[in-house]
């Protein structure tokens, strides 16, 4: 117990009588699975990085360089969700404490980042008056937001809110998908990608370029990454085009089929039961090709193939029917890569991208049901990603207690957050900084320039 | 642009490129004569492009025609002289159709579409000219640039089904600018930027320029009734205005029994009178002299049923089709089945027009003009030809709403109600009621005037 924690009254916890949950946590530092405002404070007071969010928000701004924007920061909206649902928008703040020590007195349950706003967002009604519409979104980072319960439809192992390692591919498939993209595509390089705490995964682009996207910039980048069309109402809702494939699509048909076919086909156990057959048969356009495979598959009901192989066999079959083209009607020709495609390809949600003025869950935020830190995922390293060891906000505490007395600074290196927040500040923020830095300096050394040439006739 | 008596200066123009993009008055000097007829003969390009597009002539064909109307009436003798000819016709044009949304409307649209088609013919450097303008600063493509996404191109085109031609041009361009090719996939990007092709960077620039004119004709309404209207009253205000009213055509003003038509007076009753399918079909004959027979049949029992007697039907197909086959073979192969329409010929079954169900249903083929054109043309065309018709930009769009949700007989009582100013309730389900309704419109309209 620290002295700290005595006074402001978090030493309560540390007397629970509860069940240690393994032989190693002694009693007195054994903190109960739980979620609450007292856990809450002591994560914002110790743990949570602040000063990294600031650095991070004022993309360089930080009035060390004449060419720096020293509102900048100030005109970040933030809102807060307390306890109780109350929900405060239009939060702004224009210095690293002022930011800090609301979110430390407040202690919101969930931090959301908006755009830049053109004024203050805090002095809005004062521009609104003038009826020139001045406040208005001028930047904003380009996010995707990616939930398992889009997917529910094609994983059998879970559903809902759940999720676990089997159906956890499906965003690691997101990943390899998606991040490439937006840098060989698209040119993008500091994208941070994070856990959104219980079943998806959120993408921040912060390059400038990205920031100043309009909506319908956005949009159309979110209509690149859209393959899945359609909703319970109709029946084929992967339709792709008979010809030939972009070579987006063609690059990421080798990433899904590689997962397709070495992970979900077993851990969903796509073709083990007539149901879930009967589900990929529907998306074959062909009667005598669907009842043929049927027939065949309702025979082997009776032969000895393992179930591990089932899936893969039958998978081989369907392969192995739809190319031979013995038949080759129309709607045949990529009807394998459409299967694929329906069971793996990244469900994004349009609306998050499309709009400037979307607030989104702040990294390093916990989730409310789960307790568990919104922490960044390494793209290069995605397929290792475990969400069920993620540190959660209980574990977190358990391991400040542990730690004993120590400095106030750095707390969070001696604890599982150390090595999320280290790598954020490296291989993320780090390289963000240095860039933006840049960019002022070029700009204004351009706008000197420039004063320089005009005064000279 | 300086309106100047009789004579005439030398002037000096700066060079422009090929295609003008009429960006501000320049400061030319114009005879009043000139001011007129340049302005005429401009709008008979236009009025040509937009019969084409109400035609449903394709895209290969437009460009075409367009180039011919061009060459046909935009020449001058003096070769110096063409492109101040093009540029004062524009602004003439722009004084007389900025005045109402309509007139606006129409102008934008034709205008666009005649530069669009003058973009497709210019050579490569001056189309890129152009786009610079057009603050649309892209860059060809290197070859070096090429090759190293070579495969990714060749992709792309397979990807919509037309595969990559040897020497096409490709510009490199920022993927932000080009929002709607990046939706669609419609291009290969690469590090930021997306290789965009010859044809679809035609459809940008004509964007552009649409957007540009449109914002140009609002300044050039506010003007022209803020002060040139008044300033000019004697001496501009007359010509611009009658510039407008000579191209919609003269009042249909003469009361007539609706029970009975004559030849003398089809033209007329054609354009006020009948619905738009029939109109299509008559106008169409107007143009060929002649129809193929779902036409025949379709216009014919129309007309049987509108009150043209037999004598004046054959009188009316003959001399459309004379002028193509001649009047022998009129007699021969066309008056037979005119005369059994109307019951004089085999059975003697004495055929009833066509309802609009059984029009909606028909299925013309190519080289057809029948059938109900809310079903059977494309969204381009049917637009043009609810334009021509004098529907408003609001107008347009209901009827194409209720196109889109394949309400044809709904869309066509839109136009009805548009055209005529009324409601119509009962809703059209048979073009010769549209005729006859229409008609009792007019009646009326014209009692209540004398």
């Amino acid at each position: 117990m620290t002295k700290e924690e005595i006074e402001n009254g978090t030493a309560d916890m540390e007397i629970d009588q509860r069940e240690p949950l393994n032989g190693e946590r002694s009693e007195l530092n054994a903190v109960p699975d739980d979620f609450n405002a007292n856990y809450l404070k002591v994560y914002y007071g110790k743990l949570f990085p602040h000063a990294d969010i600031f650095k991070w928000m004022s993309y360089g701004n930080d009035g060390k360089h004449p060419g720096c924007d020293e509102s900048y920061f100030g005109r970040r909206e933030f809102s807060f969700t307390l306890d109780n649902d109350i929900y405060l928008r239009f939060q702004s703040f224009n210095s690293a404490s002022k930011l800090e020590n609301s979110i430390k007195e407040k202690c919101p349950f969930k931090v959301d980042i908006g755009p830049v706003y053109s004024v203050d967002p805090a002095k809005r009604h004062a521009y609104a008056q003038s009826g020139n519409n001045v406040f208005t979104p001028v930047e904003k980072e380009l996010v995707f937001d990616i939930d398992m319960t889009d997917y529910d439809d094609v994983r059998y192992c879970c559903s809902g809110a759940d999720v676990c390692l089997k159906c956890w591919t499906l965003m690691t498939i997101a990943i390899k998908v998606i991040d490439p993209a937006l840098r060989d595509d698209f040119g993008f390089n500091h994208i941070l990608w994070v856990y959104s705490g219980r079943r998806g995964v959120h993408c921040w682009v912060c390059d400038a370029k990205a920031r100043r996207l309009t909506n319908e910039q956005r949009s159309s980048i979110a209509e690149y990454f859209r393959v899945y069309k359609g909703n319970e109402n109709s029946q084929k809702k992967v339709s792709l085009i008979s010809s030939a494939l972009h070579p987006f699509l063609l690059r990421s048909y080798k990433v899904l089929e590689e997962f397709f076919e070495g992970n979900l086909l077993s851990n969903q156990s796509l073709f083990s039961t007539e149901e879930r057959y009967e589900k990929i048969l529907e998306m074959i356009p062909d009667e005598s090709i669907t009842s043929e495979l049927r027939g065949k598959w309702q025979d082997n009901k009776k032969s000895s193939i393992s179930k591990e192989n089932i899936n893969v066999d039958r998978w081989k079959h369907v392969k192995k029917i739809l190319k031979s083209g013995k038949q080759k009607p129309q709607g045949l020709g990529k009807c394998v890569e459409e299967i694929v495609f329906s069971f793996s390809y990244p469900r994004l949600d349009m609306e998050v991208s499309k709009h400037m003025n979307h607030l989104l869950k702040a990294p390093f935020c916990i989730h409310p049901k789960t307790g568990r830190v919104c922490v960044p995922i390494d793209p290069n390293r995605c397929e290792e990603f475990d969400p069920t060891a993620v540190p959660t906000l209980s574990k977190l505490l358990e391991e400040i207690n542990m730690g004993g007395l120590g400095t106030d600074d750095d707390e969070w290196d001696r604890t599982s957050l150390g090595k999320s927040i280290r790598f954020f500040r490296s291989s993320f923020l780090q390289p963000l900084l240095k860039s933006c830095k840049e960019e002022i300096e070029n700009s204004y050394n351009a706008k000197l320039q420039h004063s320089k040439t005009s005064l000279t006739w | 642009m300086e309106i100047i008596g009789s004579q005439r200066k030398p002037v000096h123009i700066d060079v422009v490129p090929t295609l003008p993009l009429y960006r501000s008055a320049p400061p030319l000097e114009v005879r009043l004569e000139d001011f007129e007829l340049y302005a005429m003969d401009r709008l008979r390009v236009l009025k040509g492009i937009a019969d084409g597009l109400s035609r449903g002539k394709k895209s290969e064909e437009m460009k075409n025609l367009a180039d011919h109307l061009w060459k046909a009436n935009m020449r001058h003798l003096d070769a110096s002289e063409v492109v101040n000819k093009d540029i004062i016709s524009h602004f003439v044009l722009r004084l007389v159709y900025s005045r109402t949304e309509d007139l606006r409307k129409w102008f934008l649209s034709m205008e666009t579409n005649l530069f669009r088609y003058r973009l497709l013919f210019e050579r490569p450097e001056a189309q890129r000219a152009l786009m610079a303008e057009f603050d649309l600063p892209y860059r060809a493509a290197s070859n070096a640039e090429l090759e190293s996404v070579k495969e990714g191109l060749k992709q792309v085109a397979q990807s919509f089904g037309q595969p990559l031609a040897a020497d096409v041009i490709f510009y490199k361009v920022p993927f932000e600018e080009v929002p709607e090719l990046v939706a669609g996939r419609r291009v290969f990007i690469h590090k930021g930027y997306a290789y965009v092709a010859m044809n679809q960077v035609v459809s940008l620039v004509a964007t552009q320029f649409r957007s540009h004119l449109s914002k140009a004709l609002i300044l050039t309404n506010r003007k022209w009734t803020s002060t040139i209207r008044e300033q000019e009253k004697d001496r501009l205000t007359p010509i611009v205005e009658a510039l407008c009213s000579s191209y919609l055509g003269p009042d249909y003003s003469q009361p007539r029994e609706f029970a009975e038509i004559s030849i003398k007076d089809i033209d007329q009753i054609a354009k006020s009178s009948f619905p738009l399918c029939m109109r299509h079909l008559f106008e169409k004959l107007r143009e060929d002299h002649h129809l193929k027979h779902g036409g025949r049949m379709q216009l014919g029992l129309f007309l049987k049923g509108v009150g043209l007697k037999l004598e004046d039907a054959l009188a009316f197909w003959k001399a459309e089709f004379s002028q193509r086959v001649g009047s022998e073979r009129f007699d021969k192969e066309y008056a037979y089945s005119i005369r059994h329409n109307y019951g004089r010929e085999g059975k003697r079954t004495d055929y009833t027009p066509y309802s609009c169900q059984k029009i909606i249903t028909s299925a013309p083929g190519v080289g057809d003009h029948h059938g109900c054109p809310y079903r059977h043309f494309s969204e381009e065309n049917l637009r043009a030809a609810l334009g021509k018709m004098g529907l408003s930009n609001r107008a347009v769009e209901d009827v194409m709403d209720k196109v889109r949700n394949r309400h044809y007989q709904l869309a066509c009582t839109l136009t009805f109600e548009a055209v005529h100013g009324t409601s119509c309730d009962a809703g059209i389900n048979h073009p010769n009621q549209y005729f006859s309704d229409s008609q009792k419109v007019l009646q009326s309209k014209n009692q209540s005037t004398v």
